[in-house]
């Protein structure tokens, strides 16, 4: 963390290739253009039912590993 | 507040965005899901502490920024899942060039200290105000806005500005501009 943020500071060059406002737009442009492309995709079903699932009085939230992703070696 | 009917669709609706939140953050799809669901059970098992009408997207995004943090501190980002993998979690592939612009820019998104990464997605994707943004990351709106404007220029130095080389690539940056620094 604290070597980001001396790496931060250093690359901060002022003047370099100044923001206009064409380049600041065309980046907040790709990044909603990111960001929506995930929000688009909308509530997996896992989710759904999650919420589902404690909707039920006296429900405790069960986790369960759904679909059995199959890239998960090593994990936790 | 008890799970009403009205919460628990409000913590539904808010799904979609928390997950592109937690994608545009850990750059993994997979990861990404994990803190949401991690996300969702956190805010379920403390919905008492949420206070009616206050902001519930912040309140889920604060503790999906928190998990990450938590997380992030424990083991480093694997950098390189970064990219194929979230190209992979979209529906619609974006056609050949539209996909290279897209590798390049979450690329150099990948590049920003965290701070700015989750400043910039905050004010600049979810459409938080900058105070929100600054509760969410327990921070003061003026950090939050000098995290915001320098995300902003050095994406625009690695993006459209040649000899960005100064940022200080880690090995896995140096390899994919295919040189060093200097």
């Amino acid at each position: 963390m604290k070597d980001l943020k001396s790496q931060a500071s250093r690359s901060t060059t002022p003047g370099k290739g100044g923001l206009t406002p064409e380049i600041q737009s065309r980046i907040g442009h790709q990044l909603r253009a990111m960001y929506d492309d995930v929000v688009r995709q909308g509530v997996p079903d896992r989710f759904a039912e999650l919420i589902k699932k404690l909707d039920a009085p006296g429900a405790t939230p069960h986790v369960e590993n759904e679909g059995g992703s199959n890239d998960n070696n090593g994990r936790d | 507040m008890p799970l009403t009917d009205s919460l628990r669709n409000d913590i539904l609706a808010a799904v979609p965005s928390l997950r592109a939140f937690a994608i545009s953050l850990s750059g993994n799809a997979d990861r990404a899901d994990d803190l949401v669901q991690e996300t969702l059970l956190r805010a379920l098992a403390n919905i008492d502490s949420f206070q009616p009408g206050s902001n519930l997207p912040a309140w889920l995004f604060t503790i999906l920024r928190n998990l990450f943090r938590s997380d992030y501190r424990k083991r480093r980002r694997e950098v390189e899942d970064a990219e194929g993998n979230y190209a992979k979690t979209l529906k619609t592939q974006p056609s050949q060039n539209a996909h290279l612009e897209f590798e390049e820019f979450r690329t150099a998104l990948d590049k920003l200290p965290q701070d700015q990464r989750e400043a910039l997605i905050l004010v600049g994707a979810s459409g938080f105000s900058y105070e929100d943004a600054a509760s969410i990351c327990g921070c003061a709106v003026g950090t939050i806005k000098s995290r915001v404007n320098r995300a902003r220029s050095k994406l625009a130095a690695l993006l459209y500005v040649d000899g960005a080389e100064d940022f200080g690539p880690d090995e896995t940056v140096r390899a994919v501009i295919g040189g060093s620094g200097g």
